[in-house]
């Protein structure tokens, strides 16, 4: 299934349409299937630098919020749930606002977000808690992380789009006559 | 010293991450997020059997807060998981949830099994 046929389908809200799905890099969009090819070191190396900086983050949070294996992770579900928050807003941004900037995403989306956030450490902090009999902590933690994860895409996304309004309608109505023409 | 380690083997994950998502990508067209959910739960077996072993301090910050947790991504997963329920594929959404839970949380044991048999 291809996302245009999806589109036709279920008749998506024009507004949130040009967002890509997968933050990382989607092959949706045409310029992000080019980019490694435009930039075959400056996007590896942005990514690694962003990840570097990222992951130094995560572990700042852990060191200052620490817990022992099969201990509720606040750490974890802080550091996941406000790099979720990042991402919608930097979406935004790369998409609507700034679109000439071509490592802005790579450098911050996967690199920085991708590095201060973690699935693998989420999973085995599950894994940890049901090993230590907390079934019902595992849950919350497993549950509560999901819930604010969404929640913080979302006020991501709005906060950007209020912020620059302006600027989104601006370009949105001059690509459309673009187009018209 | 720990904090360089840790920046060290995310300077790795990350990229990392990357190219499996465009590998995975470039022979799957489909609106479900194979490329992370393959890096995520890849990561999770990692993990789980890195976890499993007694490691000394600086190389449990290399590779398993360093390389494997950026290897994975919670950004990204919530990002791909908000963007389906907004465009209305919510069967997408939920087996995206479901699935990278259960992949992730299966491999986790199963790398730790594994590290267990190694006799870590």
């Amino acid at each position: 299934m291809t996302r245009a046929g999806g589109a036709h389908a279920h008749e998506p809200d024009p507004e949130t349409v040009r967002l890509p799905v997968d933050s990382d890099v989607d092959f949706h969009v045409p310029r992000q299937v080019r980019e490694l090819r435009e930039a075959p070191w400056a996007v590896p190396v942005a990514i690694a630098l962003g990840g570097a900086i990222g992951a130094a983050a995560r572990h700042g949070v852990d060191v200052l919020l620490p817990h022992a294996p099969g201990e509720f992770a606040m750490s974890t579900l802080l550091v996941n749930v406000s790099g979720c928050l990042l991402i919608g807003f930097l979406m935004v941004v790369v998409t609507d606002v700034l679109p000439g900037l071509r490592l802005l995403r790579p450098f911050c989306g996967v690199g920085v977000l991708g590095g201060y956030t973690t699935f693998s450490t989420y999973v085995v902090d599950v894994q940890h808690m049901l090993n230590a009999g907390e079934a019902g902590p595992a849950l919350v933690y497993l549950g509560g992380t999901l819930v604010g994860a969404m929640a913080a895409v979302w006020a991501g996304i709005s906060l950007a789009e209020g912020v620059f309004r302006r600027r989104i309608t601006a370009r949105r109505e001059r690509d459309e006559e673009e187009v018209g023409r | 010293m720990i904090t360089l380690m840790v920046a060290l083997g995310a300077a790795i994950g990350a990229p990392l991450r990357y190219f499996t998502d465009r590998f995975v990508q470039a022979r799957h067209d489909s609106v479900f997020p194979w490329g992370t959910h393959a890096a995520n739960a890849t990561a999770c077996l990692l993990l789980g059997f890195v976890s499993a072993l007694t490691l000394p301090e600086w190389a449990w910050a290399l590779l398993g807060t360093g390389l494997l947790g950026a290897l994975s991504t919670y950004s990204t997963f919530g990002y791909e998981t908000f963007r389906l329920l907004q465009s209305r594929a919510r069967f997408l959404a939920f087996a995206n949830v479901a699935a990278s839970i259960a992949a992730g949380l299966g491999a986790a044991f199963i790398g730790a099994a594994v590290a267990g048999a190694l006799g870590g």
